[in-house]
């Protein structure tokens, strides 16, 4: 399932961009890939990140999975639900399991990611 | 376990179902890189092999009264102890590779788990480690992965074999290894603060320290948390059975060798490294972990658990690159332990201590022998200056049938005169008499 109107990386997280904040979290593909989750280690409010470095990483029973941060920015907020319940990644990956949200600090990381149409268009040649 | 070799006409018969010879067999291997022969000595027959065995066995030194500790002890081992775990379904058994499939061994993994947990008074525990040392370097690396910082302040009241080894693991990665010098036999409060900064990941400390001083470390764990920097406290596993836990010092991580909990001294073990954490850093903890839950009839089962954290499924990013655990080892602590229980546990380490004690007294008594940390409370081991060279001293009393302690200018400096003793339960009031009587008479 591809969500329109959200930017998507080619290892499969999304972003949501509204203003200089953006909302992230893995994609529909990456969960159904990693089966039911079972932790989700989240990353540090304040933390400053580049677009394609590691932000959190995502543990099912039999997997685990490196998140890649799809901007450039500063973690403002991070979604403290999935310490207690991961499986809402599984259950709405795009609504109640986003990770954290960033404040970008370079606007140009927006450019290497896809809009929904060429995601799907990805996801067709996988 | 019995030997099951395969004959020439085994090889024969399964090379010809495959259709290869043994060269095309082994092709892919450049030539240049093929052993052109093993250069193996003839076999021997097995009467042979027993004399020379026999004969190599008898260059140690077996019946000599042992004072010599120094991170390995001399500790009765109840028969029992061998008797169960020579089961040959223990005996025989390693980490298996279907897990759920060996629930006994499950369990008695869980079991320990349990009972390191209680010993330590730790809120989870691995399945075991390789030793005292590489379970120190474990726990140092996850503190360096819990904090993100790598700077490690490690005390030279730590046992200096662990420090070199954990020296070694670590000569290749940017890891900033700080030492601090222990002058008074506690760990250096003043060298410590000093380089505990911001950038700290942790303090190794260990009590009773390699000088058999008690140290308790509640002021360190309370100063490395004020700064986000772990406390890592390696422990004498007796000892618990009267001292203080680490837990109630705010430890972190808890290691240690567990050697003493029913397994033999011998030279290059096999040892038991425990380690066990509070709860909140088990995914950052390295090794097995056996977890209990009901299987689908409900019935209680065991299952390794938070594999995640593990090597086949993390890859690179796996918390350690241990995938096995010391399975026998910690099951020998374990029925070591459940035989004694924690009156039994508490005894011994009584015992230890008032023998220690009876025996810094006797030897002080000897003109020109000194202990060196007067004001220290010490468990079972202690250090004393003697007027001469210790190492020159302790190879006389060997002459006597005593292996009567360790010659700390091995690691310290400035401390030729000095030798660490050690008194076990074992050790009788005649033994320590006789010690003393020896050492007189060589100074």
């Amino acid at each position: 399932m591809v969500v329109e109107g959200l930017l998507y990386t080619k290892d499969h997280e999304w972003a949501k961009v509204e203003g200089d904040i953006v909302t992230m979290g893995i994609a529909d593909y990456a969960q159904e890939q990693l089966g039911e989750l079972v932790f989700v280690e989240l990353p540090e409010v304040g933390r400053e990140i580049a677009a394609r470095k590691e932000i959190a990483v995502v543990e099912s029973s039999k997997a685990a999975g490196d998140v890649y941060s799809p901007v450039t920015g500063t973690v403002t907020e991070v979604n403290s639900e999935l310490t207690t319940k991961p499986e809402l990644v599984n259950e709405d990956c795009y609504e109640g399991g986003w990770i954290c949200k960033l404040k970008i600090t370079d606007k140009t990381s927006l450019d290497n990611l896809m809009d929904a149409q060429k995601y799907q268009e990805y996801l067709d040649t996988l | 376990m019995e030997f099951v070799p395969h004959t020439e006409q085994q090889q024969q018969e399964m090379l010809a179902e495959i259709g290869l010879t043994m060269d095309g067999l082994f092709a892919d291997i450049p030539a240049h890189l093929k052993a052109k022969s093993f250069n193996l000595p003839a076999g021997l027959s097995e009467m042979e092999v027993r004399n020379r065995l026999a004969e190599l066995a008898g260059k140690n030194s077996i019946d000599l009264t042992l004072f010599l500790g120094g991170g390995f002890y001399d500790h009765f081992i109840p028969s029992a102890v061998y008797s169960i775990i020579s089961r040959s379904e223990f005996y025989t058994a390693y980490t298996p590779y279907q897990p759920e499939l060996s629930q006994g061994t499950l369990q008695a993994i869980y079991e320990y788990q349990s009972a390191i947990c209680r010993l330590t008074d730790m809120e989870v525990s691995n399945a075991s480690l390789y030793d005292g040392g590489t379970a120190m370097y474990e726990a140092m690396m996850m503190a360096l992965r819990i904090t993100g910082r790598n700077k490690v302040i490690i005390d030279d009241s730590v046992n200096p074999i662990y420090r070199v080894m954990i020296r070694s693991y670590t000569r290749n990665l940017q890891i900033d290894l700080d030492e601090t010098r222990c002058t008074n036999g506690l760990a250096n409060r003043a060298e410590i603060l000093d380089k505990l900064d911001d950038q700290a990941a942790a303090i190794i400390v260990q009590n009773p320290n390699f000088f058999g001083c008690i140290d308790d470390f509640t002021d360190l764990a309370k100063a490395a948390h004020a700064k986000g920097a772990l406390l890592l406290v390696s422990c004498y596993p007796i000892s618990l059975g009267i001292l203080k836990t680490p837990s109630a010092m705010g430890a972190d991580i808890v290691t240690g060798e567990g050697q003493s909990l029913g397994m033999p001294m011998s030279f290059g073990g096999p040892y038991l490294g425990f380690m066990a954490a509070r709860k909140e850093h088990v995914r950052k903890m390295p090794g097995r972990v056996v977890g209990e839950t009901t299987d689908r009839e409900g019935r209680r089962a065991f299952v390794l658990t938070l594999q995640a954290r593990e090597q086949h499924i993390r890859r690179d990013k796996a918390t350690s690159n241990i995938c096995s655990n010391e399975a026998l080892c910690a099951l020998t602590a374990l029925v070591y332990l459940s035989l004694l229980g924690k009156k039994g546990l508490k005894e011994t380490a009584q015992r230890c201590a008032d023998k220690a004690s009876y025996a810094c007294q006797r030897l002080a008594a000897i003109a020109g022998v000194q202990p060196r940390f007067k004001t220290r409370w010490f468990f079972n081991e202690f250090v004393v200056d003697l007027p001469r060279e210790a190492a020159d001293v302790i190879a006389r009393l060997i002459e006597r049938g005593f292996a009567a302690g360790f010659p700390l200018s091995r690691y310290y400096e400035g401390m030729e005169n000095s030798m660490l003793i050690c008194v076990t339960e074992k050790r009788t009031k005649q033994e320590i008499g006789m010690l003393a009587e020896a050492l007189e008479s060589v100074l």
